[in-house]
């Protein structure tokens, strides 16, 4: 009787994960099957079962083409201007926001920086084209009210990677300090007090107190970008992308998109996916080794 | 205020230029939702005399009468509206019941499949055979492949279920003697609990639902159900998108530059009026949205 209770009772407890396995099961580990038809021709019509197995042809035209390095290139520049210019950043203006002792205006400026991150790719694609667009856009019309030359920022591959750069910090700059905030929060006070006691002004304070507290934290998020130096926005690539910066923007993400989606080479887009995942896990492995080598948690 | 009785001149100067340079940092921020705000009330001759338009003298909401006169506008944003509501509300659903089952020790197997789900989170099969998925469902094209897809993640789930493992089990189990099953408890009891909680998530789902893009450009190809996103796409690289259905004479002389704005401003209002109470939720999200790709 106990029993039969136990299992009507865990059997609304199964009922209940039910749905929410099935969608892991069905949009996730169906997939993780699908990486197959890579080593494929797959042919839609007879699937996945009786497509014919090619080995690692898709993989060897991958490596063989010169589109790679174009890929890899401009994955690697884009994701090392992020780190360069964008990563540094939140941290600095985190730690003027610690210096505001007064409370609304520190809400304020908040509420403010904090926005953008909200917006859609689209809509901040649709900001960029307003203020740099060669014809219509602000800067440019600045630029020849003050007698210059309009200058191509959205079809000019050599602006391309910093229109990105730029873009991404706008987006993502003030949201960025919201971690560092909260580990700045957890400073014990008693340390500014003694650093004070010791004759340390402001900038000293910040040097000797703020940052090594949260310096944990920097190393960590330092950690996690590099093992995603893969991955590039989609969205925001895609967006920005024309006809005369293609040979610059051209990402893995954009190239799977094309070849696949737009052109129907499953198991060529598929293989191209396929490496770019292998190594960003590799990635993320490493990265996560490292920052339990630092004495943190690490992502998992 | 005790520091700033003691503060030095220096300090007094540092305290001046790292408020003043934070203001102009809020400004930049700022600048681009005022610029549109302000052209797409613009007059059309204002807005096409001026290079940069700051304080218009006349206003006019014809921007905003001419895209809601339109057939496809206004079909956009219900697709959008539709996906934000009916998403959200799915999203929320799954992820909770998913995420309370796994934080209840009881649920056998449940070690062996929270490794599953994390496993998800660290590697990506890539585009290709998620959108075969898709298309062998039959769902392309149907406003279903922008919200089934994606109804939770592994990451939203691990984040739940560590919220729901501060609930206590003694408070089921007095339920469950009661004659409650585990769907009442969940329904009647934790959901109840949660209520904070679960408007953090559901806060953060309706924001991505409304900004649907990505999942739009790879399953849906008709005009007819697109989201707003992609209109709005369409209308910012092709100023002649066709919208139909304006009948208004008196709207064709809207500038194409004001459409542009006014429907950047319709897209960003929704996501501008739940704000204050995605506000609270900040520390929450940031986990959330600092491990989402």
């Amino acid at each position: 009787m106990t029993m039969l209770r136990t299992m009507r009772r865990d059997l609304f407890l199964y009922l209940l994960v039910l749905p929410g396995l099935l969608f892991f099961l069905i949009f996730k580990y169906v997939p993780m099957w699908g990486v197959l038809i890579s080593f494929q021709n797959y042919s839609p019509y007879l699937g996945l079962w009786h497509s014919e197995w090619v080995g690692f042809a898709h993989f060897d035209r991958l490596f063989s083409n010169p589109d790679f390095f174009l890929l890899l290139r401009n994955t690697l520049a884009i994701n090392a201007l992020n780190l360069i210019f964008f990563f540094p950043l939140p941290i600095m203006l985190s730690l003027m926001m610690n210096e505001i002792r007064t409370r609304w205006f520190k809400g304020a400026v908040q509420s403010v920086i904090y926005l953008p991150h909200f917006l859609s790719w689209v809509v901040i694609a649709g900001i960029s084209l307003i203020m740099l667009s060669e014809s219509e856009g602000i800067v440019n019309g600045l630029i020849a009210a003050a007698g210059g030359e309009r200058i191509d920022f959205l079809t000019n591959p050599r602006y391309f990677w910093g229109v990105l750069t730029v873009q991404s910090i706008w987006k993502e700059v003030g949201w960025g300090t919201v971690i560092f905030l909260a580990a700045i929060a957890g400073v014990d006070v008693q340390l500014y007090e003694a650093a004070k006691l010791d004759g340390a002004g402001k900038l000293r304070q910040i040097w000797h107190v703020t940052l090594p507290a949260i310096r944990n934290v920097i190393i960590i998020l330092l950690i996690l970008r590099i093992g995603h130096m893969m991955d590039v926005g989609f969205e925001q690539v895609y967006l920005m992308m024309n006809g005369t910066v293609s040979e610059v923007a051209e990402v893995f993400d954009t190239y799977v998109y094309r070849a696949g989606i737009l052109q129907g080479q499953f198991s060529f887009s598929t293989a191209v996916g396929l490496f770019k995942s292998v190594v960003g896990l590799v990635l993320v492995v490493i990265a996560n080794r490292l920052s339990k080598k630092f004495g943190e948690e690490g992502l998992y | 205020m005790k520091s700033s009785l003691m503060a030095t001149q220096g300090e007094r100067w540092f305290s001046r230029v790292n408020a003043l340079v934070l203001i102009l940092v809020a400004l930049l921020c700022l600048f681009p939702f005022y610029y549109v705000f302000v052209v797409s009330f613009a007059s059309p001759a204002e807005v096409r005399q001026s290079v940069l338009l700051l304080f218009p003298k006349q206003w006019t909401a014809d921007a905003y009468r001419y895209l809601f006169s339109t057939s496809a506008f206004p079909r956009a944003t219900g697709v959008s509206l539709f996906l934000a509501i009916v998403g959200t509300a799915c999203s929320l659903f799954i992820t909770s019941m998913l995420s309370y089952g796994l934080s209840r020790k009881r649920l056998k197997g449940r070690r062996v499949l929270l490794l599953m789900i994390l496993l998800t989170t660290l590697f990506n099969p890539g585009i290709i055979p998620g959108y075969l998925v898709v298309r062998d469902l039959g769902m392309i094209n149907s406003v279903w492949s922008l919200i089934v897809p994606v109804l939770t993640s592994g990451w939203y789930v691990l984040l739940m279920k560590g919220f729901f493992d501060s609930i206590p089990a003694a408070l089921e189990e007095a339920a469950l003697i009661d004659g409650c099953n585990d769907f009442g408890v969940w329904y009647r009891i934790v959901l109840p609990l949660s209520l904070s909680s679960l408007a953090a998530f559901g806060l953060f789902y309706a924001v991505a639902y409304w900004n649907t893009f990505f999942t739009a450009v790879l399953y849906i190809n008709e005009p007819e159900k697109w989201p707003l996103q992609i209109l709005l796409q369409n209308m910012l690289i092709d100023s002649s998108t066709a919208l139909g259905g304006v009948t208004d004479s008196a709207l064709q002389d809207v500038p194409s530059q004001s459409k542009k704005m006014a429907a950047i401003i319709v897209s960003t209002v929704p996501i501008l009026l739940v704000y204050p109470f995605l506000q609270k939720h900040f520390a929450k999200g940031a986990m959330v949205g600092s491990v989402k790709e």
